[in-house]
Parts: structure tokens; sequence; C-alpha cells
């Protein structure tokens, strides 16, 4: 009974820490419509911040909350800068840009922080002054996580009288409504911006350094928390506090209990909960109807163009490439392999975005799934190559099927968390299931058939499968499902009026999309001889964004010419260094901010306004 | 005649790529209503956010009172002193009638009235009852009467009052058009649009008129009353 209750009074402590960054988040979103990846960078550099201050004037208690504070302003001045920077010109842009630009800030500052506080994990002096712990029913709790306890409701407290009952927060709740009709009324909507910006980013950096007694600093827990105040957010109702508060406590008691169940899946509790959650009340538990942003039309609204001649072309290039074993060198190949492989992986992905307008922020799930398949069937079944490879796409586009079910009831920025909830589902199991997935271990020894041993002899296999889906994929496109699929994406309550059931294209989308990806996560695995549970993870997902976004949207040629550029880039460029992080984030920021409409909005602006210059 | 208070010449605004307007011309004077008046999509809408800076527009000219506004953006055109009141009201529905008012309230403008709530609910006696209830629990009545008390709250010297009439009961309309006097004759000058006739002819001097984006006529109410022509060629429905 008393073990229960400190069990729940310790979930109640991880509640009050969750609540404070997703405050954040939440106040953020409400504003800006920005879901701010970078939210769990300013929680991480705030818990080295905060360490670093509490190493050097941690002795008293003044010097620790002190030191505290000092880091919680410190994030909120960068959360501030980053707004001016950079946020400021992604209001307008479709939510994928945004998503993504905050996303390459995201690597940008993990490398700085490795560059500033070295890779090992740190661990803090506790509190000063609440070292101890006080016994509760003969159970001994820390006195600092009882400090924690009270914090939360304290903040809520603080954040409820700011936004209602200063000129500051009716303007920023005004904003959040109408962000037009406020500024028509006088006030500066920027300079607001900066401040919410402020605001939550010392949220987050808050957070962080009251975590530093707590548990270990490390180079992980930006996208772990951030992950996890995302799923709060969304199950709270995006942009609302209470609702905010209210998951933080749900989820602070799941995962403390859970780890008593079910210590394996903790986190898969959690992002079913949420799945479960948005199916019962689709604007989560607080939130509104209107709460939910629009989606951005602007992502790709402009119709894919067939090319003329495509298929001489596409032969051609075929031809071309079959031949290039006849000079290239093995190392070459093996690069060849995996442009061509990961040409499908963003192939796959376009579907969803450039036909379905449905961005996918876990599209790495299915592509790992596959790659897992064929490796578990190989390791477990000790299946022949040609059968795990057939595995991997009808074990992805299984998932898919599941997971689609759920995403594609939700549209914009929830079906890119919900999609993202899937694949963190995903890259939990394979990351905590040792038994059969080898935890970060991963699986070893998946290595081709004899026949297909061969550098050659396996790019060929592997050029005859990814040109196969491909060309599927693309007869797809342009088959009555991609012309219904379109039809959903431009205008989705014409295109039910006239008896297309959307939902259902999307769904079909969904798991083609899966299924491809999974095919090549397949080969993938052969070409590796080994999976990971990186194949699964974020990056893995935004990789692909970054492919389609590089190649551009609006043909289907596009991904191709991305993954090829991409990969070529990241095994070329950034092997030569070791700050890849660095480099990769400002690229995709210069790619967001150089093309803040998406390459083809960006041509069409010229066009216009070089058109009315003529006028 | 001293310079007027809103110079507009050679308008042009566009939504995307649709241009809507091509070369909207009106001024508006010291203390002077003056009625925006056209069928349903002539651009009066259009007009009223290109002059607050809400669509993409060019001008020859966009003065007032001397100020170029044609590169400020809308805050600032604001804080000079344009209110505005759109057509669909747009009141903060999560937010009291008391907080709505307080997100418009500037600090006071030399040369143009000065108002504080209790003035306003003096003007609106029916807001004075409900201060601390949401926009989510107003009639549509109730919420025009805020959305204009909310810009008020600005000490604008220029008002810009889009379809003001626009879906009210017959008592309402009436109370409008007497705050629309009041505000006249507290000094203000009023751009408003109306399709309405009656209540045009009730408030404004002057009346311009316009079609499929471009200025068709322009002269005094008396005359447009006057002028069958006309209001068969551009207003008649
Ligand atoms: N957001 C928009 N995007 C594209 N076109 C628009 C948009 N809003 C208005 N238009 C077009 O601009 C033209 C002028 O519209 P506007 O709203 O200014 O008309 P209006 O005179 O105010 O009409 P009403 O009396 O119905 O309010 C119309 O042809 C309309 O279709
Ligand atoms: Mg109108």
């Amino acid at each position: 009974m008393s073990f229960l209750l400190v069990q729940a009074l310790s979930g109640l402590a991880t509640a009050a820490t969750l609540f404070l960054v997703s405050s954040g988040l939440t106040i953020v979103f409400g504003v800006t419509r920005i879901v701010n990846f970078a939210h769990g960078s300013f929680y991480m550099v705030g818990a080295y911040a905060g360490w670093s201050l509490i190493e050097r004037f941690g002795g008293t208690p003044a010097g620790f909350w002190g030191s505290v504070a000092a880091a919680a302003l410190a994030m909120g001045v960068l959360g501030a800068a980053m707004e001016i920077g950079l946020l400021r010109r992604l209001y307008r842009s479709p939510e994928l840009f945004q998503l993504l630009g905050t996303f390459g800030v995201v690597l940008v500052v993990q490398d700085l922080t490795a560059w500033a506080w070295g890779p090992e994990d740190l661990l803090g002096r506790r509190a000063s002054g609440l070292k101890g712990s006080i016994d509760i029913l003969d159970q001994p709790f820390p006195l600092y996580d009882l400090v924690l306890i009270g914090l939360g409701p304290l903040v809520l407290g603080l954040l409820w009288l700011l936004f209602n009952r200063t000129r500051w927060g009716t303007l920023v709740r005004a904003a959040t409504q109408d962000r037009e009709m406020t500024s028509a009324l006088g006030v500066d909507p920027a300079r607001l911006f900066t401040g919410v910006l402020f605001l939550g980013c010392a949220l987050a950096g808050l957070g962080g350094a009251l975590q530093v007694p707590r548990e270990a600093v490390t180079l992980q827990m930006d996208v772990a928390i951030v992950v996890e105040a995302f799923v709060v957010v969304v199950v709270g109702g995006m942009g609302s506090l209470t609702g905010a508060f209210l998951a933080s406590l749900l989820i602070g008691q799941l995962q403390a209990f859970g780890i008593l169940v079910f210590p394996q899946i903790t986190l898969v509790i959690v992002f079913l909960f949420m799945a479960v959650v948005l199916v019962l009340r689709p604007h989560g538990l607080l939130g509104r109807a209107e709460e939910m942003p629009p989606t951005a039309p602007a992502t790709v609204t402009v119709p894919l163009s067939r090319g003329r001649h495509a298929g001489v072309w596409a032969l051609a290039l075929l031809a071309v490439m079959a031949a290039a074993p006849l000079v290239a060198g093995d190392y070459a190949l093996i690069l060849l392999t995996e442009v061509v492989i990961l040409a499908l992986f963003a192939a796959s992905l376009h579907l969803l975005i450039g036909l379905g307008g449905l961005v996918s922020f876990g599209h790495a799930a299915w592509f790992g799934l596959g790659a897992y398949g064929s490796a578990l069937l190989v390791k477990h079944m000790d299946a022949p190559m040609p059968l795990a490879l057939a595995g991997a796409p009808v074990l992805a586009g299984l998932g898919a099927l599941v997971a689609g079910w759920f995403c594609v009831r939700r549209s914009g920025l929830y079906f890119a968390m919900l999609t993202l909830a899937f694949a963190q589902i995903v890259w939990s199991i394979a990351f905590q299931w040792y038994a059969v997935t080898g935890g970060d271990n991963g699986i070893l020894g998946v290595w081709p058939s004899a026949w297909a041993a061969g550098k050659a002899a396996y790019y060929w296999l592997t050029l005859a499968l990814c040109g196969g889906a491909l060309w599927l994929l693309r007869r797809a496109a342009f088959a009555p499902f991609g012309y219904a699929l379109r039809a959903g994406r431009d205008s989705g309550l014409r295109a039910e009026s006239v008896g297309i059931d959307v939902r259902r294209f999307q769904w079909m989308a969904f798991v083609l999309a899966g299924a491809a990806a999974g095919l090549a996560g397949g080969l993938y695995a052969f070409a590796k001889g080994s999976v990971f549970p990186t194949l699964l993870a974020v990056p893995q997902s935004v990789d692909a964004l970054v492919m389609v976004l590089m190649g551009g949207i609006q043909t289907v040629a596009g991904p191709l010419a991305g993954a090829a550029v991409f990969h070529l880039l990241e095994s070329e460029v950034m092997s030569m260094t070791d700050w890849w992080r660095l480099v990769l984030g400002l690229i995709i920021v210069a790619l967001v901010l150089v093309f803040p409409k998406g390459i083809v909005g960006f041509l069409s602006g010229l066009r216009s306004s070089f058109g009315r210059r003529r006028a | 005649m001293s310079e007027a208070l809103l110079t507009v010449d050679g308008l042009q605004a566009w939504y995307g790529r649709a241009h809507i307007l091509d070369g909207i011309a009106l001024t508006v004077g010291r203390g002077e209503v003056v009625a925006l008046m056209g069928r349903n999509g002539a651009g009066k809408t259009t007009t009223l956010k290109a002059i607050m800076g809400l669509v993409e527009r060019r001008a020859a000219t966009l003065r007032l009172d001397g100020c170029d506004l044609s590169a400020l953006p809308t805050h600032r055109i604001a804080r000079l002193g344009v209110g505005y009141v759109p057509e669909d009201r747009r009141i903060f529905a999560d937010l009291t009638v008391e907080e709505n008012l307080e997100v418009g309230r500037q600090p006071p403008r030399p040369g143009a009235p000065v108002w504080t709530p209790e003035k306003l609910f003096a003007l609106f006696p029916n807001l004075a009852e409900m201060r601390g209830r949401r926009g989510t629990r107003m009639s549509g009545g109730e919420q025009q009467m805020l959305t204009l008390a909310r810009t008020l709250m600005g000490n604008p010297s220029l008002l810009l009052l889009d379809e003001p009439s626009e879906g009210l009961a017959p008592l309402i309309v009436r109370q409008m058009a007497d705050a629309v006097r009041r505000l006249k004759a507290e000094g203000l000058s009023v751009l408003l649009s109306e399709q309405s006739l009656s209540f045009a002819s009730a408030v404004a001097d002057r009346a311009c008129v316009i079609e499929t984006g471009r200025l068709r006529w322009t002269g005094t109410m008396t005359e447009l009353m006057a002028d069958d022509g006309v209001r068969a060629a551009y207003l008649a429905v």
C-alpha cells in the first residue's frame, strides 16, 4: 500500500517536469501555431547550463535556486533569438517546413552542446538543503521530489495569473485566436511572439535545470522529452494549459505504474494512450475544434506534372544505371545500391506528401519495420533471402494498415504527430524488447544469399526491385487512385461531396507507402548486413523528409534526385567531419529559409511578382 | 479646403494572383462620413483591408494626415489612428467583453476623441450589462457593438467600418446609425462600406460607388439619392 503511494508520488514528480516542458510547448504552439521540435533542445541545454551553474554556485540553497533561475532565463533569451532568426520567417510556411526547420535547430544544438560540454553523461549535485528524504508510511521519499510536486501547480497558477490578469497575457490570448485582428488593433505581433518564445523556452529550460539533481544530463534528453511533451500536448488538447496539466498527471502516473506492470514497454503504453485519447476525443482532453490548426494548403497544391517522354527518360536512366557495375568499383556500387534504396524510401513518402498532402513525421517506422522484418526472419527462422525480402513489405504494410487506420482520421499537424507517435512505438519495441530484437545491439549477420552476395549482383537485384516498385508507385500516382488522393488533398470536402471516400484512399495510400518503404528497408538490411533501432528513429524519418524536400515536391522524379543528392552529401561530405549534425542541421535550416513556401511556391512567387511588374 | 484626413489614389490590391482592386481613389475629410457603396463582391471590404494593409496592395497615394501608409505594417497603421471594424466582427470569443476592450486600448491621440470603457458603456448600454461575459455568449448585434467599442478603445481619428448594418435587426440598425452620428459629432471621420442605401443616407455625407474593383461614381449622398441612373447601374440588386 505504502509502496503504491510512493510510486504515485514519484509519478507526480515526473508529471511536474513534464508539465513545465509541455506548458511551454503548448503556449508557443497556441500563439504561433508552430510545433517547435527544438523545444526539447532548450530543455537539454537548460539542463547542461543548470549543471554548470549548480556545480559552481549550488553549494547553498540560494545558489542552487539562483542557478536554476539563471539557466531558465538564458533559455528564454535563446528562444527569443530563435523566434527572431528563424520562426518569424516560417509563420506562413507549410507545417512541413516548420517542423523541419525546428528539427534543423535540434541537430545544430546537439552538436554545439556536445562541443561545449563533451559527449559524456553528467551527474549533477543534489539540491542544497533538500538532499534528504522523508518517510511516507515508512517508505523514504526524496524531499526534492516533494518540492517538484508542489512546483507543478504553482507554475500552473502563475501562468494562469499571467494570462488572465495582465495586459500582456490578454494580448497573447487575443493573438492566439486571431493574429490578424490583433495587429489591426495596433498590437505588434512580432514583439508579442518573441515574448511568447521567451516564456515557452524559459519554461523548458526551467524543467531541464530542475532535472539536474534527479538524473544524469545526457545528449539524448532533447528528443526524448520533446516527444513526450508532444504526447502531453496532444492528449491535453493543443494550446490548452490546463489540458497539458491534466495530461501530465495522467502520463506521469501511467509511467510510474506502467514500469511496474510492463517494464519492457512503458513507452508503448504512453503512445497507445495517446492514440486512444485521440480516437475518443479528437481534439484532446480539453482542446476545442477551432484549436485545430488549419492544414497549410500551400504545401503541395501544384498539380503533378507527368513530364514529357517520362517513360523514355526512365528507361534510359535505368539502362545507364544497370550498366554502372561495368565501370564502377565496389565502394561506388555500395553507394549506388544505397541511393537506389533510399530513392524508393523517399518516393514512398512522396506518395503521401505530394499526392495525399499528408506530412508523415514517422515514415522511418515502415522502413525500419521492413528491415527488422527481414532480419527477424533470417535470425529466428533461418529464412532464405528471397523469403525474408518478401516479408519486409508485408510486415511494414501490416503495421501501416493498423497505424494508418488511426492516422488518416486526422490531418495536418495531428497527422504528423500521430505518425511520429507510431514510429516511436515501433522504435521503442525494437529498442526495449531485447529478447527478440536485441535492443540497441541490433541484429547482425543479415547477409544476402550466395547468388546475390556479389556487390554487382546485389546492386542489380536492388535496381530491379526498386525500379519495379517505383514504376508501380508512379502508375498509382496517375491512376484514378492518385487523382482521388489529390482531390482529397486539394479539397477534402468537395471530394467527399462527389462521392470520393477520401479517408479510405488515404488509408490505402498509407499502406502502399508503408509497404514500399518496407521493401526499401528489407533491401537496406541485406545491403548493410545488420539492423539497428536507429533505422526506426526520428532522424531517419527526417532524412526522408529532407530528401523529398530537396528534390522538390512537385514531380515524381523529385524524391529520386533528392535521395541521390542527400545520400552522396551524407556519405561524402559529412564523413569528413565529426560535426555532421551541425552541417545537416544548417542545410535543413537553409533549405526552409530559402524556400519558405516550398520550392514550387518560391518559383511561382517569382513568376507572379515578375508578371505584376510588367503589368 | 485643407488637406483631407485620408487620401487614397490609384489603389491596387491582390488576393494571391487575383487582381481585385484597380485604381480606387477617394478622400475622407476631417469629421466627414463617407459611404463606400457597391454590390456584393464589388470590392468594398477589399478596399478597407487594403487601407489597413491586410491584403497585398500598392497605391500611388495612401496618406493619413500627411503620413504615408503604403509601406507600413498593419499595427503601425492602427497606431497612427486608423480604427478597423471588420464585417465578420471577429471579436475574441474566449475573452470577456472587458478583455476585448483591453486588447483594443491604445494611448490617447491628440486631435482624436478619447475613449474609456465607461464612456463606451454609456454609448452602448447593452454592453455594460455583460462586462464579464465571454464573446461566445453574445448575439450578433451585441457582437457588432463590441467590435466597434473595441476599435474605439484605440482612440482612432479615422474609423473604417465594414457593413455595420449587415445582418442586424431593424432596431439595432437604428442604434448603430445613432452611434455613427454620435461618433461624427465627437469629431471622428468615418469610411464605411454599405449595401443598404437607407443606412448610408442616414449617416453619410458623401458616397463612393465601386464595381468590380473600380471607382464608378463619387458625389454627395444627396446627389446619389437623386441619381436614379447610378443607383440602377451599380446598386440595385
Ligand atoms: N480571400 C479571397 N481570396 C480571393 N478572392 C477574394 C477573397 N476575398 C474576396 N475575394 C474576391 O474579391 C472581390 C471583392 O471582394 P470584397 O469582399 O471586397 O467584396 P465586397 O464588396 O465587400 O462584397 P460584400 O458586399 O459581399 O461584402 C470578390 O470578387 C471576391 O470574390
Ligand atoms: Mg464586404
